[in-house]
């Protein structure tokens, strides 16, 4: 369970998160939602490490991660597994090397038991035939697989991922979708989402979060997401004109 | 000066926590290639041709008859020992490594692959910068001692074959008045060169931020400074080291 209590940030004197507190569960793939500009992913840097909150506390399981020795950060760290917006892959490694670089970086596997992981998570993500290929050589939703196949490759208890369905076509989008929630179910990790997707919403949202202008407006499961009375949600979800014309 | 302060402070990162020593030993191959081995082309040539101009242009400027041919040649090799193969070449590095290091770094933060090392718990900067660093400190001796005799046989290609000094009076102009001790001030200026142009370039790379233009800044950022640190190194060495 990851909990983020109180977290605020500000750039230059501007307030981009204006204390944020919520819990993720385990085994849920969790979504924090909102327009463009109003710290999602600001927030999910806050809470893996890359952007230090001015206040505010991150737990993993009970351990502060911005109150804790470089250690313990370090151990929490690989017990992440991060999917960039865009794929963040190695260009000068194959997508083979990509997956197996956490294993080769962080753990003291031999050669056949990092073989093996890897082509497991490739072919857990449909991507065995791939493996020699250059990263500028495959298409954008093989780069979000290949991303979220080195993101599990150390069995990660915590899978963070920033707009997984950004650049997708509408298939590949939901194909990436229906992968994370299986994962997150079938090792029962804690999943972080950042989207402004209303498919992924409707689709895999479990626990939802709505971010305003660095404020959490609202927060629930995915069935009432729909019946809510903030305005401002309500404009964000019925912005499409089909689910305009739904919920009319 | 926050600036200053920024680079040291990098400089600070480089030797924190790291990693596995294979994966250092690995990388430091890898960048030996890059920035070693993948120079050798551009390097030969300036060097050639900036020995044949040497040569020529020293010729043409000694016409008294009371100084003998072979003084040629022995400008031509001090001129290379000393200034010609260490700092041009080294100017030249800080064009094609510097750009290169630059962009590649640039690059690799703003498509978050940097983020990404640094998520999984591993010193990007370590990982990243210092193999680099070794590489060019032990490459770019080995490119300048390489530079300075292509330097020197460039000078007596080009005075042979134009006839404004015969093979042998070169020959005998390159073993006059020989010091040893500028070979090792020529192989001395490289090493603290390499430093500076991969540690200037790999900061310029490794804090852009925005997009495709702020990598091409950060690019033009490395060369820009790398020159101007080179010259002012070339001077603080020759002052303390002659």
């Amino acid at each position: 369970m990851i909990e983020i209590n109180d977290i605020q940030k500000a750039f230059n004197g501007k307030e981009v998160l204006k204390g944020i507190t919520s819990k993720f569960e385990k085994g849920e793939t969790n979504l924090i939602i909102g327009g463009s500009g109003t710290g999602k992913s600001v927030l999910l840097k806050c809470m893996i490490g890359l952007v230090k909150p001015d206040s505010g506390s991150v737990l993993y399981n009970g351990r502060d991660f911005y109150n804790s020795d470089k250690d313990v950060q370090q151990s929490i760290r690989r017990e992440m597994g991060v999917l960039f917006q865009g794929g963040a892959l190695f260009d000068s490694k194959t997508v083979e090397e990509n997956v197996r670089f956490p294993l080769d970086m962080l753990t003291d596997q031999s050669t056949s038991e990092k073989q093996d992981r890897v082509a497991f998570c490739l072919q857990r993500v449909g991507l065995e035939a791939a493996a020699k290929r250059m990263p500028s050589e495959i298409s954008g939703g093989m780069k979000k697989r290949v991303g979220i196949a080195r993101a599990i490759v150390m069995n990660p208890m915590y899978l963070f991922c920033d707009e997984p369905n950004s650049g997708l076509d509408p298939l590949t989008s939901v194909k990436i979708d229906e992968l994370i929630k299986e994962i997150t179910e079938e090792y029962q990790i804690t999943t972080i989402i950042i989207t402004h997707d209303m498919n992924s919403v409707l689709e895999i949202g479990q626990n939802i979060i709505f971010l305003y202008q660095g404020d959490k407006l609202w927060e629930g499961k995915k069935d009432d997401i729909t019946k809510t009375t903030v305005a401002e949600l309500k404009e964000f979800l019925f912005s499409n004109k089909l689910l305009r014309e739904m919920e009319g | 000066m926050s600036v200053i302060g920024k680079y040291f402070i990098f400089l600070g990162s480089l030797f924190g926590k790291g990693e596995k020593l294979s994966v250092y030993w690995r990388r430091f191959l890898e960048e030996c290639v890059g920035i070693g081995v993948s120079s050798i082309f551009i390097v030969a040539i300036v060097s050639t041709f900036i020995g044949a101009v040497s040569c020529i242009q020293t010729a043409y400027n000694l016409v008294s008859p009371i100084i003998p041919v072979s003084t040629v040649a022995l400008i031509v090799r001090d001129m290379q020992l000393l200034e010609l193969a260490p700092t041009i070449t080294c100017i030249v590095l800080a064009g094609k490594v510097g750009s290169n290091i630059a962009s590649e770094l640039g690059t690799m933060r703003i498509t978050e692959q940097i983020d990404a090392l640094e998520v999984m718990g591993i010193n990007s900067s370590s990982y990243l910068v210092l193999p680099k660093v070794m590489a060019a400190m032990f490459t770019f001796p080995m490119l300048v001692i390489f530079a300075a005799f292509l330097g020197i046989f460039g000078g007596y290609l080009a005075g042979t074959l134009t006839g404004v000094i015969t093979e042998k009076d070169y020959l005998a102009g390159i073993r006059d008045s020989f010091v040893p001790y500028n070979l090792f001030f020529m192989c001395v200026k490289p090493f603290v060169f390499g430093f500076l142009i991969a540690t200037i370039s790999s900061y310029q790379g490794f804090f852009t931020s925005g997009g495709a233009l702020e990598v091409g800044k950060s690019s033009t950022g490395a060369v820009t400074n790398s020159c101007i640190s080179i010259l002012i190194a070339d001077y603080l060495l020759a002052q303390l080291l002659l």
